[in-house]
């Protein structure tokens, strides 16, 4: 049983179970091995299916012979492109995936043919009896070659050649603002990929429920998008699927896209009438990636005499692989939060995707943002060295004021930046200790922001982008359902303390129910950090809906006003006289024979974005997190080893609903960031011509791809800020992804203040620290950006230089109402 | 992806007798099997996991009479007439082990994949040293890999549980300092 310990004597009616560090309710099943993840769940008559991959990085398919593979012991049934002609993406804008290849491969892994079998070894058997005779076409490494590259085009959808996305966006005149400027600043940045390596590997199994619908069982954040493009795929009614998202052991955005197998798993259950299962091998995770982009940025910063910035102007050239994935929204996130921590007055962005044949990038941890994120807080650390003035302090006087309208039109609400670096300032010593520790040991500092959910829905429409059900049963029990999908970030327990906490109730007295598309309203999935805030706002809704029937129940009951009415400890009671009260089970009986059953049902829609320019759907959010850290590094100047000795980070999350799960966020997020700071890398090379020059990764093994380990991880100071934000849930904001924002800044800026050599990119291995030490330059990091057909820009006035949001030279848009912005309050 | 095309592995059946968590059991399964499959797949304890199958990640960690191993690098051959303890096997009834209450509390399980192996390392440490020092700990695990917590409020729980097994009061878990955000703007 779950402590209980926690209640404390006598009801109160508020903040029973927000704050309190109690076990999370689903604590008990992770630590006997219970949770059941996808790969966890077997069937009787379960079939297993494995994928034949593309064994070279670009072809024409000529013809797959499945013929071998039929014939071999065991086998099933082989599926082909030929099964799959409908195309999706996760993007509206770019549907350019097959579940399996139907006219080209694109990448070395792009699965060709699926191979069902009695068992697993006799599937994978088979799988290399799949004959493939391809047409090599040309293939492309690295974005300077796609650009230079244009034909042949990888994609026939993009905005030319091999660009997959070019964007040009201008929030006032930045050439201007540079040249008046006191001082200008230029530097480039480059930020490796990295694969998300979640410990759980993929893995789905599909089945035809007893009436002969179809069920996708599936280690997914997003079941909700997983539904649409099966039923399109498969050319079945959604009514007709049932997607159920397992509880996952990790996602940090892996298991966000949607992924060939999910849907071929659930074709080969429809052919063969038999339950079909798939589990990747950790090789195929590294394949399907779907990871961090690689980005080289050029940044560029006019400042004033007083230090402030006129004008700032990034670039960003990112490697996308070679599938859409998520990457127009990729390509805008590496723009849209550059400024929302430091007042910029003018501010400009380009950003350019290009396909290569290497495999997909998309989404992790941050999503588009640790890439400028870095470059920025290198750059103003460069910046305030020349300036001489304390990378801190200056933070501290130019952050964002609360209630702000920034140059590209984000709303800031509630910014507890300056609390933050105040936190991590006083706890590292800063002031004492900042460029004075000597050579060889140093400290770095830097902040940043993240969203709390995306402002719009990856498709367009009026709906809610979460929605959440409950129903009390007579014996006071709760049970809440959502389709929110647990990755192993405690989305069940924010749902069930949120219930709990207006309800009165202890957590563990909820029933969670999530990640099921037949059992509970769609919430939109777990990325871009939106479930604490957009379910937990459904849920206050719905549970608010519950109180107030159980309130009107017991009033009439207890013969006092409804407004007299509180909930706790379990009991509904006359707030003038606790002691006179109903169990909660009996306030459920009372209301249920006042009005019948007791179910109700709440969502949530975050407000309009007030900016309307083309791509400005990017970077809106309800709220904004804030983060800041000071890193503390030794640097072996032999050996070019960088140790991290400490780490203080400070996280605004407006309010916290469990300090036990919240500092785990923070921390593994320092963990993380640490890793893509020193050692993560997504590296491919090619293989000699007469491997048709393949493009294959480097490492594909979690031993080689170093990430940290035990013996890597510093002691880590956690502070959090806490101010309640008005749209979250009792104030609260999101901590999964933006506490690893500022950690490889941090850590960069850390080595140049121990050992005054800038490593311009990450990760900073060895190599990097021992080439900067020796170099004249004492830089290690990219030269020139390369030149990209930049589109005409979108010139969109900043708030204070006139304007509604929309871009002076873009046709009015017809889905979005002319509207004022939201007024800018103090 | 394509490879040479290999022989097919031979087919033939091992009837294997073992102690898992305590109890006889029998099987008979394929000759070329690991322990990690015949434990999830013969027997149906999901509770050890996989990560990589190439002894990388620790995730399918188990004792082995006693000893610490990876269950993907263990032949089930090999684990004839032996005695393994999984995840599943490190209570006895209802109530939690002390490193499993540790680890529920203190935040140490956040998606709970890493766990079974984790806690089964850490019950093999604790076993021979419950007063085992954070170096000693994070030496002892280094072999399992943990993607969620930045393994600090796994050390913490090692160490907690430790205590209890020592008969030392549990300790709670450490929580973060609170800074309360005074330019926040508008207020609730």
């Amino acid at each position: 049983m779950a402590d209980r310990s926690e209640r404390g004597p006598g009801p109160r009616a508020s903040f029973g179970a927000v704050g309190k560090p109690l076990r999370r309710v689903d604590g008990r099943a992770k630590v006997t091995g219970e949770t059941r993840f996808a790969d966890d769940l077997s069937m009787p008559g379960m079939l297993f299916m494995k994928l034949a991959r593309a064994s070279v990085p670009h072809a024409r398919i000529l013809e797959v012979d499945a013929s071998r593979a039929l014939a071999a012991e065991g086998v099933r049934a082989v599926l082909t492109g030929k099964e799959f002609p409908v195309p999706f993406g996760i993007l509206p804008v770019s549907q350019d995936e097959h579940a399996l290849c139907t006219d080209k491969v694109r990448f070395v892994g792009d699965p060709v043919a699926a191979v069902v079998a009695a068992d697993e070894l006799a599937a994978e058997e088979a799988a290399r009896l799949v004959a493939v005779r391809y047409e090599p076409l040309p293939t492309i490494a690295s974005p300077e070659e796609a650009l230079a590259t244009p034909e042949p085009r990888i994609h026939d959808h993009g905005d030319a050649g091999n660009v997959h996305k070019a964007v040009a966006l201008d929030f006032g005149d930045v050439p201007g603002a540079l040249a008046s400027a006191e001082h200008v600043f230029e530097d480039h940045f480059f930020y490796q990929g990295s694969n998300h390596l979640a410990l759980e590997q993929h893995a789905t199994l599909a089945y035809l429920d007893p009436d002969g619908r179809v069920v996708i069982a599936s280690s997914t954040q997003v079941p909700h998008y997983l539904h649409r493009a099966a039923a399109r795929v498969l050319g079945l009614p959604p009514a007709g699927i049932r997607i159920i998202a397992q509880p996952q052991g990790g996602g940090f955005g892996g298991k966000t896209d949607l992924f060939g197998h999910e849907i071929v798993a659930a074709k080969a259950a429809l052919i063969t009438g038999r339950p079909v299962k798939i589990s990747l091998t950790r090789e195929e995770v590294f394949y399907c990636h779907r990871g961090r982009h690689p980005v080289r940025m050029r940044m560029r910063t006019g400042v004033g005499k007083d230090g402030r910035i006129l004008g700032h102007s990034v670039e960003t050239l990112l490697d996308g692989g070679a599938y859409g994935s998520y990457g127009v929204a990729s390509t805008f996130y590496t723009g849209a939060l550059e400024t929302v921590t430091y007042r910029m007055e003018r501010y400009r962005f380009r950003g350019c995707r290009t396909f290569t044949n290497k495999p997909p990038c998309g989404p992790k941890r941050g999503h588009g943002t640790p890439q400028p994120r870095f470059g920025l807080e290198v750059h103003l650390d460069k910046i305030c060295e020349r300036l001489g003035r304390d990378p801190a302090e200056w933070r501290i006087e130019n952050a964002v004021e609360a209630g702000s309208l920034t140059a590209n039109w984000m709303k800031v609400r509630t910014i507890g930046l300056k609390e933050c670096l105040e936190a991590v300032v006083a706890a590292s010593g800063w002031k004492q200790r900042f460029r004075r520790l000597g050579r060889g040991r140093g400290l770095g500092i830097a902040s940043s922001a993240y969203m709390c959910g995306a402002g719009l829905p990856i498709y367009f429409n009026d709906m809610p982008h979460s929605g959440v059900q409950l129903l009390l049963d007579r014996g006071g029990g709760v049970t809440v359902s959502c389709g929110a999908a647990e990755v192993g970030q405690g989305s069940d327990n924010v749902l069930a303390v949120i219930v709990a906490e207006v309800l009165g109730l202890h957590p563990a007295d909820v029933r969670v129910v999530t990640g099921d598309t037949a059992l509970g309203p769609v919430d939109l999935g777990s990325y871009s950090s939106r479930v604490t805030l957009m379910m937990g706002n459904a849920a206050v809704e719905a549970a608010t809906r519950a109180r107030e029937r159980l309130a009107a129940a017991a009033a009439a009951r207890l013969e006092v006003p409804a407004e007299r009415i509180g909930f706790g400890e379990g009991r509904v009671f006359d707030v003038s006289d606790p002691d006179r009260g109903l169990s909660f089970a009996e306030a459920v009986q009372r209301a249920e024979a006042a009005g019948g059953t007791v179910g109700t049902v709440g969502s949530y829609r975050p407000p309009p974005p007030p900016s309307r320019y083309k791509g400005g759907g990017v970077g809106p959010s309800p709220a904004y997190s804030y983060s800041a850290a000071v890193v503390e590094v030794e640097v072996d100047e032999a050996t070019g080893v960088v140790r991290v000795a400490k780490v203080w980070i400070a996280h605004d999350i407006g309010r916290a609903l469990n300090p036990v799960l919240v500092r785990g966020q923070v921390e593994g997020s320092v963990y993380m960031g640490l890793g893509e700071a020193l050692m993560e890398e997504q590296e491919f090379r090619r293989l000699p011509p007469r491997l048709s020059r393949a493009l294959v990764h480097q490492a594909p093994s979690m031993l080689e791809y170093k990430s940290p380990g035990t013996l890597d991880m510093p002691e880590v100071e956690t502070i959090l800020v806490e101010g309640p934000e008005p749209n979250g849930p009792f104030g609260a904001k999101e901590v999964g992804q933006g506490p690893l924002l500022p950690i490889p800044p941090a850590v960069a800026n850390a080595v140049y203040d121990a050992v005054r050599v800038r490593v311009d990119e990450v990760p900073i291995t060895p190599e990097k620290v021992l080439a900067a030490l020796d170099s004249a330059s004492r830089r290690y990091g990219p030269g020139e950006f390369p030149s990209v057909p930049w589109p005409e820009p979108l010139l969109v006035p900043p708030p204070w230089e006139g304007g509604d949001g929309g871009a002076l030279n873009e046709p009015k848009r017809k889905d979005r109402p002319a509207r004022r912005p939201e007024a800018v309050k103090p | 992806m394509e490879r040479a095309v290999a022989a097919p592995v031979p087919r033939e059946k091992l009837r294997l007798a073992l102690s898992v968590n305590g109890e006889a059991r029998e099987v008979l399964t394929e000759s070329w099997k690991t322990l990690l499959e015949v434990l999830r797949e013969d027997l149906g304890l999901t509770g050890t996991k996989h990560g990589c199958e190439l002894g990388e990640c620790g995730a399918c960690a188990v004792l082995l009479d006693g000893e610490l191993v990876l269950s993907c690098l263990v032949a089930a051959v090999e684990c004839q007439g032996r005695s393994v303890t999984t995840v599943e096997g490190l209570r006895d009834g209802p109530e939690l082990h002390p490193l499993q209450a540790a680890f529920a509390d203190h935040g140490a399980a956040q998606c709970g994949y890493c766990t079974p192996g984790m806690l089964v390392a850490a019950r093999w440490l604790l076993d021979r040293k419950p007063d085992a020092t954070r170096a000693e700990i994070a030496e002892a695990l280094s072999g399992q890999l943990c993607r969620c917590t930045g393994y600090l409020q796994i050390f913490e729980a090692v160490e907690a549980a430790g205590r209890v097994m020592r008969g030392l009061p549990a300790p709670g878990p450490r929580l973060p300092e609170v800074h309360r955000g005074s330019s926040h703007g508008r207020s609730e």
